[in-house]
């Protein structure tokens, strides 16, 4: 290869002749390199022996397949961090994921960008133990339908710790913790995802410190039928700043994201035991915070052991805003509740439905199992009686006190 | 810049250069040394006590054609069990070879092998282990972290077609040979063996053969014992049984509640009874831009309108299902399942 390039000499390479000639016969040289780089890491995420370190080096590296890691203990895969080493899947032709990592235990994946996944970028199952820190998954350009499903996606894991991430671009959730327990997510950011956050399906989360914003929802707690952990729970999503969640929702169609309203800040669904508080939750223009059952969403539910109602609720010391403005949805509900509110939307959207096991003979919660939103700066709530078409939809600003 | 791109570049070729393959410990390195095959390696024909099978309905690979063989050791048998499983004594080889016929309709004429798979099951369980065939067709030897390649045939209907055909690495191997996250075999079952193979003797029911061969140990009697019907032979099944037989070798192996796609909800293994577990009138979970902009895994009566469709006959890699092995849409297999939803109500 040396001579061809001394024949062209160093001046001509401004030429774009010379160049496109050069890069024409670099190719080759260039499509190998890429697979001596994919083979030289999967190589080593197939021999390392358990409790080593794979370090990924500086640079921006292109990869057609996905880089697996299977069946480990205590291995850490670390780049030279989020913004110097780049794994680039814009060609990737092989594998549903950029970096899957499976039956594992204590695995540590820190200091690295996985780019332009062309499903999901990072997916880890079944493993007990596993940290992202400081990296980024992404998907570069106009977030639109084409982009994969999930940034970072551990799903049935235990001991999740997501500390000091970055998710843009998902086209379902930047951040997506999927049937596990026992997760932290920190000091994170999501930007431009469908969902920023979403924890679904899942047991013990506390998610804090967090800035969702311009996502087409910022913060997702859900529970959904059909799944083998069927019952999520005991979520905290406190301290963090969820803000101007506006954008278009561009999922597919079919996805329980696409449902989602475009301006919303915080929606639970379903789920049992959550508590949001602390947190700012601003500009967010058609649902500040939806607490709504798995009715509300019209799809079709034959799942006998799931529990379709939110219960177990309390909102409390959140700080809410909106700029004055009918809802950005046009989605149903942003419609109903426009036509209603104007340019005044209620902050707080509930749709109403209880679970009727949770009620004593006079319609009351029983202990425990109450909604209760309280001592929220500008609170406002909503209960749009969804159930009866939306007949009685009212205000109730301060009927969430719950008394047992 | 260009500078830039060039020390990227050479950094690169660089690094690779300095790629050392660590051996894997105990297995040979080249095929040969199995003594699967014996005189010319290219003709594939097994060695003696290496016995060819076939599956009544296979997985779907890119149209590649795969010769599989059962080796057991010494005086060891293979005990019938039930629940249509069978029970392989440590030390079985499992080889799977994947060629390509240079003309699908003169098969017996030139192929291009391409790699060799085998499943070895050693006192702490099943290992998945992978051959690349050399261009001489020499023989193959030993890959863990996968490779690709392409491949030119000419297929039944005399188009020509060039498939980039991959290997898959070793992690991969068990991203479908996978049940509660142990590598086990997928084919090789009661029901799918339970059919006829044109031995170098004659035609024989495989069980048949086995028993008679003193490889299978407490095997019931034959004509009551579970049959898979063959995807494409409606003399075998009928339409839904065919279809659900084809879905079970080519998706049950993740999709089912031991495998890795247990997290969608979708099983389909052929013994499944639960319409919504199927996928009839199922949502997705996180089938992302997979979905297609579709609503459900299975729409009765609207094979276009239904995901599975979908996923079947798209090519995009986070698409496409199954996930891996297929680059190339299996025609007729989109079709039989086409076929099978459209005749939903």
């Amino acid at each position: 290869m040396s001579r061809p390039i001394n024949n062209i000499g160093l001046k001509n390479l401004r030429n774009p002749a010379t160049l496109f000639l050069l890069t024409i016969m670099l190719l080759p040289v260039i499509l190998s390199a890429q697979k001596a780089f994919q083979k030289k890491y999967q190589t080593e995420m197939i021999l390392a022996e358990n409790g080593s370190v794979i370090e990924l080096p500086e640079g921006t590296f292109t990869l057609t397949n996905t880089l697996s890691l299977e069946g480990k203990k205590k291995i850490t895969i670390r780049g030279k961090g989020m913004d110097k080493t780049i794994l680039s899947f814009k060609g990737q032709t092989d594998g549903a994921e950029g970096i899957r990592v499976s039956d594992g235990e204590d695995i540590v994946l820190e200091g690295f960008t996985v780019q332009d996944a062309k499903g999901d970028a990072i997916k880890t199952m079944h493993v007990t133990g596993i940290t992202f820190r400081d990296v980024k998954t992404e998907w570069t350009g106009i977030p639109g339908p084409q982009n994969g499903g999930y940034g970072l996606y551990p799903v049935q894991c235990i001991n999740v710790l997501i500390d000091n991430c970055m998710a843009v671009g998902a086209s379902d959730a930047g951040i997506y913790v999927g049937q596990s327990q026992d997760i932290t997510v920190k000091h994170s950011k999501a930007w431009h995802n469908v969902a920023g956050i979403e924890i679904e399906n899942s047991l013990r989360a506390k998610v804090y410190d967090n800035e969702a914003w311009e996502n087409t929802g910022g913060i997702l707690v859900f529970d959904l039928p059909d799944l083998v952990q069927k019952k999520g729970g005991d979520v905290k999503v406190y301290n963090n700043h969820i803000h101007d969640n506006n954008y278009e929702n561009f999922a597919p169609k079919g996805n329980i994201v696409a449902s989602v309203p475009s301006g919303t800040g915080v929606l639970i669904l379903a789920t049992k035991g959550v508590e949001l508080y602390q947190n700012r939750i601003i500009n967010n223009q058609s649902v500040s915070t939806g607490i709504i059952s798995y009715f509300t969403t019209m799809k079709p539910l034959k799942d006998q052991a799931y529990d379709p109602y939110p219960s177990a609720i309390f909102i409390h010391d959140n700080i809410y805003e909106r700029r004055p403005g009918l809802p950005v949805s046009k989605d149903p509900l942003g419609r109903i509740v426009g036509s209603k509110y104007g340019q005044d939307i209620p902050h707080i959207l509930y749709d109403g439905i209880r679970n009727p096991k949770l009620l004593d003979t006079s319609g009351n919660w029983i202990a425990g199992q109450c909604i209760t939103i309280v001592n929220n700066r500008s609170q406002s709530i909503v209960n749009l009686d969804a159930e009866h078409g939306f007949k009685d939809m009212a205000r109730a600003d301060n009927l969430f006190t719950c008394n047992n | 810049m260009i500078r830039i791109v060039m020390i990227f570049v050479f950094g690169c070729i660089v690094s690779g250069a300095f790629i050392v393959e660590k051996p894997v410990k105990t297995y040979p390195e080249k095929l040969s040394a199995w003594g699967i095959f014996e005189g010319k390696m290219s003709a594939l024909k097994p060695a003696q006590g290496v016995v060819p099978y076939g599956l009544n309905t296979p997985l779907y690979t890119d149209y590649a054609e795969k010769l599989r063989c059962i080796r057991l050791p010494k005086g060891q048998q293979v005990a019938y069990s039930a629940d249509n499983k069978l029970e392989f004594p440590e030390g079985t080889l499992l080889v799977k070879t994947f060629f390509y016929p240079a003309d699908f309709r003169k098969p017996e004429l030139e192929k291009d092998i391409v790699e060799t798979r085998l499943l070895v099951k050693e006192m702490d369980g099943w290992k998945a282990i992978t051959y690349v065939w050399n261009e001489d067709q020499t023989d193959a030897f030993l890959e863990i972290a996968g490779d690709d390649r392409n491949v030119n045939f000419i297929d039944k209907e005399g188009t020509k077609q060039q498939v980039r055909y991959v290997v898959p690495n070793q992690n991969q191997c068990k991203g479908c040979h996978n049940a509660d996250d142990r590598i086990m075999p997928i084919g090789p079952v009661v029901s799918q063996l339970n059919g006829t193979y044109a031995y170098t003797t004659g035609r024989q029911n495989q069980l048949t053969y086995w028993k008679t061969h003193g490889m299978l140990q407490q095997l019931p009697d034959i004509s009551t014992l579970p049959r898979t019907a063959v995807w494409n032979d409606p003399a075998t099944g009928d339409l839904n049984t065919r279809a659900r037989a084809y879905l079970s070798i080519n998706c049950a192996h993740c999709h089912r509640k031991e495998g890795p796609a247990q997290t969608s909800g979708l099983f389909l293994t052929e013994s499944e009874t639960d319409q919504i577990a199927i996928g009839v009138n199922k949502t997705p979970v996180a089938a992302g831009k997979g979905s297609g902009g579709r609503m459900f895994d299975i729409k009765p009566g609207h094979a276009e309108g239904s995901i599975l469709w979908y996923r079947m006959q798209t090519q995009d890699p986070g698409e496409r299902m199954p996930e891996l092995g297929r680059s190339l849409v299996h025609k007729e297999g989109v079709a039989l399942i086409k076929e099978w939803i459209d005749s939903m109500k």
